[in-house]
């Protein structure tokens, strides 16, 4: 692979990465804190409505487990590519 | 001697454990300041490029989080319930774009300022200016409601005079802004993040712990009550909310609309602000930039998380301490901010008892909503040093948040408009005095703008993060992602952006069109002025890839920045802490 491809190629993995974190992110913030909020409103778990919960709990929590996935998944594509330096 | 310690520890009053607690942090503060001086523009700028990640993580925590983060946040989700989350969603999720699509790339371009990074992809002066006065118009808005912050803490607390506190605020800042520049700020931060966590967790863990017996605050608002009801707290609290005629607590008033283009506008505008993202200039290597965002995050969210809890604690034992309950009863507390204005209360059926109600014409209560942090202590019967080191987390909040935002400003125009518009032969030295200078000079309007706050003071959440969403993401996503963006396209996004959101923001939100504030039936799309940020980043990003289609793509030298910016090895020296 010349140098030219395997940053191409580096590049491609990377963006396929982000979209599926950004598509989770989506989908905990603006999909279950906001536009199911109320079909997950009727499930309860302890004292929180699932809705709530997702919108004033969940969502963060989901966002940082997001980011350490990133992180642990760049670092090993940076290996792969010798781009680790 | 355990008796005649806690003896003691009672006799020390809440403004004698004041003044302890902000006099001990301060001189930490300063300590910092003298130890880690600024020796070039690089260090001045960037903290020489070397912080490590856990370092850079809780400095950026601690510059993220402000006065109305600390003191703000938990009374505003208190009353507006469900609401709330859009500040919650929104002020978290932008972390997630910033370490997906900003962070690793700006580090691995390597220079001191977002203008920085958007004059030289866009190859022209006139894209770094347009940049330059947006860094400037963000970061001023956001910096007077820090001074006011600080203003609030001091007289409140302290009972100094609000303007003197504001000048002690601003010496303290000038300090080590001055001194230390980002590695001096950098180090008072992560301090500044140590004190204001366990100032806002310390009566977050005692309330929990008296309202439902769990010391975790995030599990506690969703447990049983420990009075023995076998009622869960939010159940109780949706129920008095109900009774009282105001909107059911878990479930909010806001349009699904509204809502969703908050949440939006303020991740986005999280995601753009230069104070922000100049952090993640400082850290050594592009995987460092990574995972010190998600630290950051980690530690925002342990505060962010537990905002929540605190409100629905703080709502409901307002609600049971005074509702309906007689005036003459009131505890001390109630009669110490009614002295401040921040609770005021007229018998307007002259029964003596408090009614409490969402119907104005019958409410007798009005709550200032800053009194949710600032006297839960005091309403949960903490202790004494307890109630102090609310003063002090507040303290730090507010002063680290102004500190990162005065960098900003002095790098702005010390470096992107002197050094690289108007005298680029300028020295080392001299760039060092004018970095220095224009700090002197950003405190100074500051804390002008602090002792006389303009009245878009109100307005700066709207408006910080409406301008930083319109401008610096749409620009600073196309330039990384977008190899043939061209110049035209992004200074057309965001002139664009930014014209469009001042307008809106002064007809929906000044009402300086009109004669009046017109009404919310007349808002786009029904979308409000909060919100209002992310169309005006959408039209930023349709304007910016049509004007592109038609100009010519960007020069050859550029596009191999782009592809550079992409591959993190090799991103540059850093100067070792």
């Amino acid at each position: 692979m010349t140098n030219k491809e395997k940053a191409k190629a580096y590049w491609k993995e990377n963006i396929r990465y982000v979209l599926i974190l950004l598509t989770i992110w989506f989908l905990v913030s603006y999909g279950a804190g906001i536009l199911f909020k109320t079909e997950l409103n009727t499930i309860k778990i302890a004292g929180f409505k699932l809705g709530f919960w997702f919108a004033q709990q969940g969502s963060m929590y989901v966002f940082v487990i997001l980011i350490f996935v990133y992180v642990h998944l760049m670092n090993k594509l940076d290996k792969k590519y010798g781009y680790d330096s | 001697m355990v008796m005649i310690r806690s003896l003691i520890l009672e006799s020390i009053g809440v403004q004698t454990w004041t003044y302890i607690l902000v006099g001990v942090s301060f001189a930490l503060y300063i300590g910092i300041a003298i130890w880690s001086r600024a020796n070039s523009t690089k260090e001045f700028y960037v903290a020489g490029g070397g912080v490590s990640p856990w370092a850079n993580g809780m400095a950026t925590a601690a510059d993220w989080m402000s006065a109305a983060s600390f003191i703000g946040m938990a009374g505003i989700i208190s009353f507006a319930g469900y609401d709330g989350a859009v500040y919650l969603m929104g002020w978290t999720g932008g972390y997630v774009l910033l370490a997906l699509l900003l962070a690793p790339y700006l580090r691995k371009f390597g220079k001191f300022t977002v203008p920085d990074f958007i004059g030289d992809r866009y190859y022209s002066n006139k894209a770094r200016i347009v940049a330059v006065l947006c860094a400037l118009l963000v970061s001023f808005t956001y910096v007077a409601g820090q001074m006011q912050g600080v203003g609030i803490v001091f007289s409140r607390f302290l009972e100094v005079d609000y303007n003197t506190g504001v000048i002690i605020g601003m010496f303290i800042v000038l300090f080590y802004a001055v001194l230390g520049g980002m590695k001096g700020i950098t180090y008072t931060q992560v301090a500044q993040y140590c004190v204001l966590i366990f100032a806002f967790m310390v009566p977050a863990i005692f309330i929990s712990l008296q309202m439902t017996g769990n010391p975790v605050p995030q599990l506690g608002f969703g447990s049983e009550l420990s009075d023995g009801s076998g009622t869960f707290l939010l159940d109780k609290l949706d129920g008095l909310s109900t009774e009282l005629g105001f909107d059911e607590y878990t479930v909010g008033s806001k349009s699904l609309i509204d809502v969703f283009a908050i949440t939006l506008a303020l991740m986005v505008g999280t995601a753009g602000l230069p104070h922000v993202i100049v952090r993640f200039f400082t850290v050594k290597r592009v995987k460092d930039a990574r995972k010190s965002a998600g630290i950051a995050l980690l530690l925002i969210v342990i505060l962010y998380s537990t905002a929540p809890a605190v409100a629905a604690f703080a709502r409901t034992n307002l609600i049971e301490t005074v509702s309906n309950k007689p005036y003459a009863d009131v505890p001390q507390w109630f009669k110490k901010w009614e002295n401040t204005g921040l609770i005021s209360f007229t018998d307007k059926n002259n029964d003596g008892l408090i009614t409490y109600v969402k119907d104005e014409s019958v409410n007798e209560l009005v709550v200032n909503r800053d009194i949710m942090v600032l006297a839960n202590p005091e309403i949960a019967k903490l202790p004494n040093w307890v109630v102090a080191l609310v003063a002090a987390g507040g303290l730090a909040a507010a002063l680290s948040t102004a500190a990162g935002l005065l960098l900003v400003i002095s790098s702005s125009v010390s470096h992107d408009l002197i050094k690289k518009v108007f005298n680029p032969k300028i020295s080392e030295k001299g760039e060092l005095i004018a970095a220095r200078l224009s700090a002197v000079g950003a405190v100074c309007v500051a804390g002008y703008f602090g002792i006389n706050p303009p009245d878009f003071v109100a307005a700066v959440v709207a408006l910080a993060f409406g301008l930083a969403a319109a401008s610096f993401f749409p620009a600073i996503v196309l330039g990384i992602f977008y190899k043939r963006m061209n110049k035209e396209g992004a200074i057309a996004g965001m002139v664009v952006g930014i014209l469009i959101m001042l307008w809106y923001i002064v007809k929906f939100k000044f009402g300086w069109l009109d004669d009046t504030i017109p009404n919310k039936s007349e808002w786009w799309f029904g979308i409000s002025p909060e919100g209002f940020g992310s169309i005006a980043m959408i039209l930023n990003f349709i304007v910016a890839i049509t004007v592109m289609k038609f100009t010519k793509d960007p020069p050859e030298h550029v596009q191999e920045i782009v592809e550079n910016i992409r591959i993190p090895s090799n991103a540059g020296n850093a100067i070792e802490h």
